[in-house]
């Protein structure tokens, strides 16, 4: 009876917890990503569109699912990195990666002094704190037309082509491409952070940050840390989705936008990283085929999942294939109990 | 590797109320300590007073050469205050080990340590915190607590609930670590025999004020004191 063991040489596999993964299960939404590139040639912008809010989701879920940080300000980093990204290619170069990282850094910037003005509150006093934020940040965008073009949305992005090589086609190739690398980057970047001590502390954070401070945690410092993280990377995907488009529309910093990403994450499952690919994916799959039959009925369908899904699956999408890995492995657990 | 804890006029309770109505006492360095007194008179307050989480209306609180009465909680558990608190909050979705390796700080014990000193804890090294019993979930406090290199540790009824034999485990433990570390040691019991034969000294709270103070083996010897005090032995509901 060997204990099941994560490989050793895996530096990731060192701390183990829920959501332990076999390699065909980590493998498994890249090569979806993948084949969907060579498969379903004519849905490239919706399959961008999909890992850009798988992006945006995962980013949530390193501030909601893992550190606790209740938010439903998360567009206001996503807006500001689309814009930032936009105004970049518009006014100061047109190379894509640099614009990039110049989203990144703002949004990790403005992630830091936002978070250490309202990360000493916590609950409902820091969730109305977000969304003063997002909502301010949303007036500001409707303001300030000479740059962000109001409610008209930003135009006349240009993009060099990336490297200088890699030119963003009509057709969405490589905007797809760079997307899945940026997505795959980031994906690696949170993987190795929860799983660090510095990820489980986010944990116990979230449970019980009394007793963290009790063993020495600097709770304000960690929960600063992850919320810039947080930011820069909802801003990196803001980055993507002006890239990806060339255009920036107002509703990226609208209330909405927050509340789109918060459903897909609880959807896919919180805490699990992969919640995010789930939840993203499905709320697009699901939105696609019901909009079909009637514009408002994929509303009605998503709101019928995410009920279900709240009451009867803890872990969100991502539990069914837990209960269903469970059944097909039931005696490796079984005597494991109490 | 231990330090001296000095308290005086200690005035603290939650928001107005005051429960602890003007405290002073020493602990030496490596000194051991018994918090007695029946349920309600403070004990509890006045642990989580020295972790700074109670809202203290006046004294002072030294840990070797440290002023830490305005210190944030962070900060004294790195300062070297090592809090094993009475509901002793496991974080539950992390593995024995994760919960060890969190609360690790420079000079800590390393978790083999730990495992050395409740090998109970390797055997369940994997096991997240809410799939323990009560006894390993005490081990785990107490093997948290000595992660975080602690010079004073304070333990609120360790035993409180636990089967007789698991009980016997950690007094060992305890006595253990104190003989081998030097550890500064405040433990807080119910029950007073117990305590009484783990430390050198203890102090007796009644209404948040030290009611009775001297040698373990006095009180021990002092049946009076014990009665009028702590009530009829075993006699808590």
């Amino acid at each position: 009876m060997s204990a099941p063991t994560p490989k050793p040489t895996s530096p990731l596999g060192e701390m183990t917890g829920p959501g332990r993964f076999s390699l065909v299960g980590h493998a498994l939404p890249w090569l979806v990503i993948a084949a969907f590139y060579f498969l379903v040639d004519d849905y490239l912008g919706l399959g961008t569109q999909v890992m850009i809010w798988v992006l945006f989701a995962l980013s949530l879920d390193l501030a909601l699912g893992y550190a606790g940080i209740v938010t439903l300000g998360h567009a206001a980093f996503y807006g500001l990195g689309a814009y930032a990204a936009g105004i970049f290619s518009i006014h100061v170069s047109q190379d894509p990666i640099l614009g990039h990282f110049f989203a990144i850094g703002v949004t990790a910037l403005f992630g830091l002094l936002s978070g250490a003005l309202i990360l000493h509150t916590t609950g409902v006093t820091f969730l109305m704190l977000t969304l003063v934020i997002v909502s301010i940040m949303f007036e500001i965008g409707n303001q300030a037309r000479g740059l962000t073009g109001g409610d008209d949305g930003l135009q006349g992005i240009r993009l060099d082509p990336i490297f200088g090589v890699f030119d963003f086609d009509l057709w969405g190739h490589t905007a797809y491409i760079y997307t899945a690398v940026v997505l795959f980057i980031w994906f690696v970047i949170a993987w190795r952070l929860v799983h660090s001590p510095f990820g489980r502390s986010l944990d116990g954070i979230r449970q019980n940050a009394r007793r963290m401070r009790a063993i020495g945690t600097p709770v304000w410092w960690r929960l600063l840390a992850i919320y810039t993280i947080s930011a820069a990377m909802a801003g990196s995907a803001g980055a993507l989705s002006a890239h990806a488009t060339k255009f920036v529309g107002l509703s990226v910093l609208s209330l909405l936008t927050s509340g789109v990403v918060t459903v897909m994450l609880i959807l896919g499952g919180t805490r699990r990283l992969y919640g995010a690919f789930i939840g993203a994916a499905i709320y697009y799959i699901v939105q696609e085929w019901t909009a079909q039959i009637s514009p408002y009925f994929w509303e009605f369908v998503v709101g019928i999942m995410l009920i279900a899904t709240v009451l009867f699956l803890d872990g969100g999408l991502m539990e069914l294939g837990d209960r269903g890995a469970r059944l097909l492995g039931g005696r490796r657990r079984a005597g494991g109990g109490e | 590797m231990s330090l001296p804890l000095k308290i005086e006029g200690l005035v603290a309770g939650y928001g107005a109320t005051v429960v602890l109505d003007g405290l002073s006492f020493d602990v030496p360095a490596g000194g051991t300590l018994s918090v007695l007194g029946r349920n309600g008179v403070g004990k509890t307050t006045l642990l989580a007073t020295l972790m700074g989480m109670t809202t203290r209306h006046g004294g002072k609180v030294s840990l070797g050469a440290d002023d830490v009465t305005d210190v944030p909680i962070h900060r004294r558990a790195r300062l070297g205050l090592g809090y094993v608190p009475q509901e002793r909050e496991i974080f539950t979705s992390l593995t024995v080990e994760e919960n060890l390796a969190v609360s690790h700080l420079p000079g800590g014990w390393t978790i083999e340590q730990v495992y050395d000193l409740f090998p109970r804890l390797n055997e369940r090294r994997r096991n997240t915190g809410n799939r323990l019993s009560g006894g390993e979930q005490q081990m785990l406090a107490v093997g948290r607590a000595l992660a975080g290199a602690p010079k004073v540790i304070l333990l609120d009824e360790p035993f409180e609930g636990l089967a007789p034999v698991v009980v016997e485990t950690l007094i060992e433990a305890l006595d253990r670590v104190q003989k081998q570390t030097g550890l500064t040691m405040l433990l807080v019991e119910q029950k007073a025999d117990v305590a009484l034969s783990m430390t050198k000294d203890a102090i007796v709270l009644d209404r948040g004020r030290i009611v009775w103070s001297g040698p373990s083996d006095d009180l021990k010897r002092d049946e009076a004191a014990q009665a009028r005090y702590l009530g009829v032995a075993g006699d808590h509901g």
